[in-house]
């Protein structure tokens, strides 16, 4: 008895048809059905924050969120951050700063943030440790992830300005 | 994780009759934070989980000066911080819903799921009791509604009855000159458990002067939320001054029934009590005389 069910989702600007079983997280959907390997998976319980995407413009855990529910969302993955060529300014900080290290965490750091300053575009160093709570990293340390958060806004901010 | 089948119900009476022809093998999925969690860890089995995010009853987030507030039991965190009535009127609720989880847990976690999960460190819970909040409760055949300090009879058990869900939660209007708070004790400060905690809820008279009542609750120091009316009967009719604050608390603290375990001891979360009620009124004080 296969009681896989048909889902349909937009997923990083293209609409995408899967199978999955209704037991199976988003997480594993994305990187198991859809070959979408950037979220990670940390803790497979919502403590550690490397599986986040954005669903339908809101910050979550995809190791807590069935497959079959997004049906009809919209996601973006870390996948979808990523520009077409070269990177983006978060990608292009946490290089420069040596926000990572094993860089597991990585991919879940930056959706949160591009999650935060969607929201506020410039937020306070307070904020940007306040959002950043459910993430952990292990190896890096967060003085270097929270500085290159805030000085990727700057520049988006300023992008922003001669735009 | 255990296979089951997958229904998003579109109506209260879908979601019902799924609950009625299915009892206990039926289980309602809201935000997910914990039912995702205890299927995967095998703590619960579901043989249907009904998604019941798209219901309208339970999506709604309504408030009127006269009617109060209704949440919606599928209503997640964010929206309900998010929203300007009730971050006017009931700021002892925007204390709870910005300290459950992170923010990717905010963005999906309920208030209708904290209290149906029941624990007895369950963030919202204290505060929601001294809101003075009824659970609107539904089946196939009747809705009825139950006050938020009776729908808790154990650890993780509530009153619900086989074939019912939660459909919202309604708090009345805020009384004129009154504050609220809600404080916990953890030894981190976000994306932790709460050790003991506060929910309060005091009303001033006029001159801000004198207390004309107070409902106090009391998490994770006994086997459910924990309501004290007689906390909140030692500041009726006093002035607000240190001696009925200091009353009140110890009230708190002897109410309090705590066990010891990894997050701390017996004897701590006693204390505790005394400490987070204290400064949970004094919050609320500042508040109802018109502090942030
Ligand atoms: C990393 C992490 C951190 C957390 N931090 C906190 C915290 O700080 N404080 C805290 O209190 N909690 C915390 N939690 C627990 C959880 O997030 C909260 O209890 C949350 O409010 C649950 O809401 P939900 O919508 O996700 O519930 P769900 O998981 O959808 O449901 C919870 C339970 O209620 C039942 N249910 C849901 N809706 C209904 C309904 N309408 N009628 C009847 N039954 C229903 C479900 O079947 C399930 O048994 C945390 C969880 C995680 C994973
Ligand atoms: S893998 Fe999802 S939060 Fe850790
Ligand atoms: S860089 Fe290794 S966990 Fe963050």
């Amino acid at each position: 008895m296969s009681n896989k069910v048909p889902v349909t989702a937009t997923i990083n600007d293209e609409e995408k048809s899967f199978l999955c079983e209704p037991r199976q997280s988003l997480l594993e959907v994305l990187r198991d059905v859809l070959n979408l390997t950037g979220a990670k998976e940390g803790c497979n319980n919502g403590n550690c924050g490397a599986c986040a995407v954005i669903m339908n413009g809101v910050l979550v855990n995809s190791c807590l969120v069935l497959g079959v529910e997004a049906n009809g969302a919209t996601i973006t993955t870390i996948e979808g951050i990523t520009p077409k060529e070269g990177l983006h300014p978060l990608q292009q900080k946490f290089l420069e700063d040596a926000a990572l290290q094993c860089g597991i965490c990585t991919p879940g750091f930056i959706v949160a943030a591009k999650a935060l300053l969607d929201k506020n575009p410039s937020p306070t160093e307070h904020e940007v440790r306040y959002w950043l709570a459910g993430n952990l990293c292990r190896c890096t340390g967060y003085d270097k992830i929270v500085r290159a958060v805030l000085d990727a806004a700057a520049i988006m901010r300023a992008e922003k300005q001669t735009a | 994780m255990q296979a089951f089948s997958y229904v998003s119900a579109r109506t209260l009476s879908e979601a019902a009759d799924i609950l009625a022809r299915e009892g206990d093998q039926a289980k309602c999925l809201s935000g997910g934070t914990d039912l995702i969690v205890f299927l995967r860890e095998g703590r619960r089995s579901a043989k249907v989980v009904v998604d019941v995010k798209g219901i309208p009853e339970l999506n709604q987030l309504s408030y009127s000066p006269k009617e109060g507030l209704t949440i919606g039991a599928a209503v997640p965190l964010h929206r309900i911080y998010d929203d300007a009535q009730v971050n006017e009127h009931y700021p002892g609720l925007i204390d709870a819903a910005t300290l459950i989880g992170g923010i990717a847990i905010q963005g999906r976690a309920t208030l209708g799921g904290n209290v149906c999960t029941a624990s007895p460190a369950g963030d919202s819970i204290p505060i929601l009791i001294a809101y003075e909040t009824t659970c609107i409760v539904a089946s196939r055949s009747v809705t009825k509604a139950i006050p938020l300090e009776k729908f808790f009879v154990g650890p993780g058990r509530t009153a619900l009855q086989p074939g019912e869900l939660l459909v919202a939660l309604k708090l009345p209007p805020p009384t004129p000159n009154s504050g609220a708070a809600y404080l916990r004790f953890t030894p981190r400060n976000e994306m932790d458990i709460a050790v003991a905690s506060a929910g309060v809820v005091v009303v001033l008279d006029e001159d801000k002067m004198r207390f004309v009542g107070a409902r106090i609750a009391l998490g994770a120091v006994a086997p459910t939320p924990l309501f004290v009316p007689e906390a909140g009967a030692a500041l009726a009719g006093q002035p607000v001054s240190d001696e009925a604050i200091e009353a009140a608390a110890q009230a708190a603290q002897a109410a309090a029934r705590p066990i010891t375990d990894m997050r701390g001891s017996a004897e701590q979360r006693k204390h505790l009590s005394y400490v987070m009620t204290k400064r949970a009124l004094l919050k609320a004080i500042e508040r109802a005389r018109g502090g942030a």
